[in-house]
């Protein structure tokens, strides 16, 4: 197990590699530059603007120091939560905890992208919170109920509901969420991210689409068991209805939804930006989207690199918990 | 390693089945984490009267010498004031930081007095030497500010931008006293009270500035909340990025004792459909605009909550000189004369009006060349052109700012060039940053552009224009023009400068640079507890006047 | 006389059947996947065949009119700048259709290919070719596919610029976007493909007449184009039909983040986000796009399945 573990950490080290390397390129190399403003700059001045972002050494070199920058250079993840201005909140600090530097900021002069990241990744972290827990709870316990009362009026409600979840885009669900019960009935704010009531119409919005698909694959997974002899043993030896569902079935319903968790996770990061556009929510993923369009460049190399780190790190888990649960798949 | 392997398979579905509950924990864990403070909510509990305000943008930074935005104006002039500031009855200036002034009979010198009781919100006092140090920063090369021109009308200050002139003493500003500020120009300005309500005009506290990196290192860390100082009638007191900022009351202001709101929260919203949606429920009490498909609906059922005013801009085409057959100003009438401007204008809702002249109309000043919507003229010039119905005609792009109206109005102008032309002009939108990167380096043929007055006069308008300006980016260049344009600030009274400005004016209608299409108009939702908002033809209210009704 | 028993047309009156009539009568038999095969159909050849007989063009403005709600003589309405909503959704369904399966079946071409040059050919080429699928599969794809088509709008541009040049192409605007949206979504979209193709082909690979075929010396492209293949068009077929859908849910949140095609070109993507906006004023602006946007994946998904269930496969995208 311990070696499986260690091969899959060493293999997306490369992966990581690629990502960086391939954004950094892309962002150099192609048109429009992020030095461009309201009113013409003249030479000097934007002779002086490159110079301080060390846009005007060679591209090899930029890259060499950008490679650097990027790289843990120690290990103290406890600093990574520590509160280091006191604010009761605590603060993300990627240079103080692995020493990885991601430069600052094109867009705004005065921060770093560090202290953007730090700004705005808990909003995004608990919205996709949110949003899976909505999924795995809504998505699991409507395919359970489906394939136990299979081929019953609830299954066909549960599935059509589930796929009117997955046809409905998210930015025709969220808007449509909002005119019924934000400002139809005003039990919502319309947006922003203050109360806790907040957190309910974004995570739902992004949560149904994922708990549509964990229903179908849960009510699959369960039906496929449901159908083995050992099934049919246990129900001649009198077993109730709801032993087997709990104990049986619902392990071979789970089995395909852990599978699922990746590109789950996948799917809600990358929703969480039209989401977070459509209930004005501070979190990265709004940034990401903007600071493409902007050409920020290293904004937009920092939230893609964290990003891959998220995504790679979560799958990294959801295999292991996989092969642990199925050691089979090692070989595989 | 075979340890993991005894555990039972019942065990792990139950872990599998507990699943949900540990994310559902970890998700506690961060909203418990993440700080929650409703706007709405805290102003209500303690009773403050908190302005809540939609400001479109995150600001860039709060340093009035490095920002180049509205958004940045709007929240910058509750925290700085300059020598002047903003009349209560939004128009003209009023006393500021100084409290009189006089000018000499040539208009050349100018002299400030600072008032006695005008303070930094950490107590010291605002001194004729901070805004001599101010300017020396605002000019300095390295901080590379993009509104460092406005300042080239005072002796030496264009010289000290290009690094020519190293000894800033020897420039037009000087301090005889700690509250007389001089000001020395080369030529008079008669609209210069205005322009110094402009951020490049603003003194910044230089001992903080100095504190925190130096006084020539731009995007340092001297404008964040806790460290900013400040001598306008708000201090910073949060400034949560994309989530708000957040000014309260400075105690140490001169006018203190007028100032009615206990602060205001910035909040930048820039998507207007949302913002309109948190005007509804209470979350803003003033929108930076509104969605056009809602302006009907506000004008006809929400009359007191809606605002439409005069601003003081043009919303254009520019035209690329450089490009065929935009060479020919047979084409460029051409394509000016077959836009419907009235019928534009009705899809914009607003009230606007449509734009024959660039510069728009202001007291004493109507320009008299004009265009017209003359669509047989239209089709006979391009004819004349070489291109009869349009045969031939080169590929041209309209290039525009994404959004959603921008996208609406560009389709106007492509369907109508269509139907009255018959060309093909196809449409390319860009963000912001990279708009403007294709029209400085010339990479486009027609661009929607606007431009809103810098200060209330036809200048900021017609001196965009000479050749190489910084703002022309249209390949324009008349030696005539450039020649009148100068001859402007030395003209004998304002009834001869408005008459250059007329010749100014009609040299654009007959060479046509640009093609004019409609003149603004400020929209915005504000709530009726809105006390003390009056029309100001830029859209900056001085937010001291401002009152919030229960 | 002697009657042939054979004649009279009872027992052995069976043609033999193969596994696709199989197939195809069991897909049949499953009501909502027929109606949904049969509606995408449908669809389709509206989209194609019936816009240039409208009486209003997808580009036409009315600016006088702005926008109506449906009526006699604009069937599904009108929007803010007054062109006929019925015109702009049958036009817009061409494109989106045409994105979903040029995509798909670019995808589908990368995805087979490499998957069963994998599978065929085994050993270190396949774990090769197959951790460089785990490597790419684990990469944040929609971010990239943002960023592809943010910076390669200027270049499309140019594509467009240059082939405007050609007259016969000018009524085709903002092609480079399109093509660049089937490259984009179809590089991500191969990934699953591949994997799938790759395992039905080792499973093919291992059966006995793939023994007896190579005992009997037919050449690899024979073993590969009559044997193996035919077994692994199940998968890809199903396959494919699910991925139509994903990929014009790709194309519609590509267009809400403005990256999607180029007025006054429409699609259903820009038609739902135009929409979305003004749902309040103008709802029959949302709901009809919308509506159709939503039955179309409605039906693509109902079918997938119902030809997965018909062909018997397991492990396809769910």
């Amino acid at each position: 197990m311990l070696r499986f573990i260690l091969r899959r950490f060493l293999e997306t080290i490369p992966v990581l590699f690629v990502i960086a390397t391939a954004t950094f390129f892309m962002l150099r190399l192609v048109p429009g530059g992020p030095f461009t403003a309201e009113k013409a700059v003249s030479k000097e001045i934007l002779q002086n603007l490159q110079a301080h972002y060390g846009l005007d050494k060679p591209l090899l070199v930029q890259y060499g120091n950008y490679l650097w920058d990027i790289t843990p250079k120690k290990l103290a993840p406890w600093r990574l939560f520590a509160d280091a201005d006191r604010n009761g909140t605590p603060d993300f600090d990627l240079k103080a905890a692995f020493g990885v530097d991601l430069g600052p900021s094109f867009k705004y002069p005065n921060r770093t992208v560090n202290e953007i990241i730090a700004d705005k990744l808990p909003a995004s972290l608990e919205l996709g919170l949110w949003a899976l827990s909505v999924a795995l709870l809504i998505g699991i316990t409507l395919g359970v109920l489906a394939a136990m009362k299979k081929n019953t009026g609830l299954d066909y409600a549960a599935s059509t509901l589930a796929m009117v979840g997955i046809c409905v885009p998210t930015f025709v669900m969220g808007p449509l969420l909002v005119l019924l019960f934000a400002l139809k009935f005003g039990w919502f704010n319309a947006s922003g991210w203050y109360f806790a009531s907040d957190r309910v119409l974004p995570a739902a919005t992004l949560g149904l689409v994922y708990a549509a698909y964990i229903a179908r694959l849960t009510r699959g997974g369960m039906l496929e068991v449901l159908n083995q002899d050992y099934i049919r043993t246990a129900r001649a030896k009198g077993a109730s209805e709801t032993r087997i569902v709990l104990k049986h079935a619902l392990r071979g319903g789970l089995l395909p939804v852990i599978t699922f968790l990746g590109p789950a996770i996948a799917g809600i990061i990358s929703g969480s930006f039209v989401i977070e556009t459509i209930f004005q929510i501070p979190g990265l993923g709004r940034e990401f989207v903007n600071s493409a369009f902007n050409r920020d460049y290293t904004l937009v190399i920092g939230t893609v690199l964290l990003y891959a780190v998220l995504i790679v790190t979560l799958n990294l888990l959801v295999d292991i918990v996989q092969v642990w649960l199925n050691p089979r798949l090692k070989f595989e | 390693m075979r340890v993991f392997f005894p555990i039972l398979p019942a065990f792990r579905s139950a872990l599998v089945r507990l699943l949900p509950i540990p994310v559902a924990c970890t998700a506690l864990f961060f909203a418990a984490c993440s700080k929650s403070s409703s706007p709405a909510d805290s102003s209500a509990a303690a009773g403050k009267k908190i302005l809540l305000v939609g400001n479109g943008a995150e600001p860039q930074d709060l340093d009035p010498h490095i920002v180049t935005g509205v958004p940045e104006h709007h929240i910058i002039m509750s925290l700085i004031e300059g020598l002047v500031t903003e009349h209560p009855s939004g128009v003209g200036v009023a006393p500021g930081t100084a409290e009189r002034w006089e000018h000499s009979d040539d208009g050349l010198v100018w002299t400030f007095h600072l008032r006695a009781d005008a303070k930094w919100s950490n107590g010291d006092p605002v001194t004729a030497r901070d805004f001599v140090r101010s300017y020396e920063r605002m000019l300095s090369p390295a901080i590379a500010s993009q509104y460092a021109y406005f300042l080239f009308h005072v002796v030496g200050a264009e010289e000290v931008n290009k690094g020519e002139l190293k000894d800033f003493s020897q420039t037009g500003f000087s301090a005889p006293d700690d509250r007389t500020l001089v000001v020395r120009l080369k030529k008079p300005v008669p609209f210069l009270l205005e322009s110094l309500k402009h951020y490049a005009w603003f003194p910044v506290h230089i001992p903080t500035v100095e504190k925190f990196g130096g006084l020539t290192k731009p995007g340092t860390a001297w404008t964040k909340p806790g460290n900013f100082v400040g001598n306008g009638p708000f201090v910073l007191a949060e400034w949560k990025p994309n989530q708000h900022i957040l000014v309260t009351k400075s105690p140490t202001y001169w006018n203190a004792a007028s100032t009615k709101l206990d602060g205001v929260k910035f909040l930048p919203v820039d998507n207007s459909e949302t913002e309109e949606r948190m005007f509804r429920t209470g979350q803003l009490h003033i929108t930076g605009g509104l969605p056009i498909p809602k302006i009907k609906v506000y004008r006809e059922q929400h009359p007191a909550e809606f605002r439409s005013d005069d601003y003081y801009g043009t919303s254009f085409l520019r035209l690329n000189l450089n490009k065929k057959p935009l060479d020919d100003v047979r084409v460029r009438r051409a394509l000016a004369l077959s836009i419907d401007r009235e019928a534009y204008v009705k899809v914009l809702e607003g009230g606007q009006k449509p734009a024959f002249h660039f510069t728009p109309e202001s007291p004493g000043y109507s320009p008299r060349e004009r265009l017209s919507h003359d669509v047989a003229e239209a089709r006979r010039l391009l004819a004349e052109a070489g291109y009869p119905d349009g045969k031939n005609f080169p590929p041209l792009e309209l290039l525009y700012v994404t959004s959603n109206a921008g996208k609406q109005l560009a389709e106007v102008l492509q369907q109508m060039w269509r139907t009255s032309l018959g060309i093909n002009v196809s449409l390319r939108n860009e963000e912001w940053k990279v708009y403007l990167a294709s029209q400085e380096s010339m990479n486009y043929s027609i661009a929607r552009a606007g431009w809103i007055g810098d200060y209330p006069d036809p200048h900021s308008f017609l001196d965009m224009w000479v050749t190489g300006g910084g703002n022309n980016l249209t390949g324009y260049s008349n030696p005539e023009y450039d020649r009148l344009l100068a001859s402007a600030l030395a003209a004998p009274d304002d009834a001869a400068r408005m008459e250059i400005y007329q010749k100014l004016d009609a040299f654009l209608m007959r060479d046509l640079p640009v093609i004019p299409v409609n003149f603004y108009k400020t929209i915005h939702a504000i709530s009726p507890r809105v006390k003390g908002w009056t029309a100001n033809l830029l859209d900056n209210h001085g937010w001291q006047y401002l009152d919030l009704a229960e | 006389m002697v009657k042939n028993p054979t004649a009279s047309g009872s027992v052995s009156d069976e043609k033999p059947r193969s596994p696709w009539r199989d197939a195809w009568l069991r897909l049949r038999r499953n009501r909502l996947a027929f109606i949904g095969g049969i509606f995408v159909l449908v669809l389709a050849f509206v989209c194609v065949v019936v816009p240039p007989f409208l009486p209003f063009s997808y580009e036409e403005q009315n600016l006088a009119l702005g926008a109506t709600p449906p009526s006699g003589t604009h069937w599904l309405g009108t929007d803010e700048l007054g062109r006929d909503l019925l015109s702009r959704l049958l036009y817009g369904g061409r494109i989106s259709l045409m994105v979903g399966l040029v995509a798909s079946l670019v995808a589908l071409t990368i995805g087979v290919t490499y998957g069963a040059i994998a599978g065929y050919v085994g050993g270190k080429v396949d774990a090769l070719l197959m951790r460089v699928v785990d490597i790419l599969y684990a990469l944040p794809f929609t971010i990239f596919v943002i960023l592809i088509m943010v910076f390669l709008k200027e270049p499309m541009n140019q594509l467009d610029a240059w082939l405007r040049q050609f007259s016969w192409l000018s009524n085709l605007q903002g092609i480079g976007k399109i093509v660049g949206l089937f490259a984009a979504i179809g590089a991500v979209e191969w990934l699953t493909m591949a994997r799938i193709v790759r395992g039905q082909v080792l499973t093919v690979k291992k059966m006995e007449y793939i023994e007896a075929a190579k005992t009997l010396g037919y050449g690899h492209a024979r073993i590969i184009f009559r044997h193996i293949v035919p077994n692994v068009l199940g998968p890809v077929i199903v396959f494919t039909t699910l991925t139509i859908p994903a990929v014009m849910m790709l194309e519609s949140f590509l267009s809400f983040l403005g990256l999607g095609v180029d007025a006054p070109l429409s699609s259903w993507g820009t038609l739902i986000k135009d929409g979305a906006d003004k749902m309040e004023n103008f709802p029959w602006l949302l709901i009809f796009p919308g509506g159709v946007f939503a039955c179309t994946l409605l039906a693509l998904n109902l079918l997938g399945d119902g030809l997965r269930d018909a062909l018997d496969v397991r492990s396809a995208k769910d």
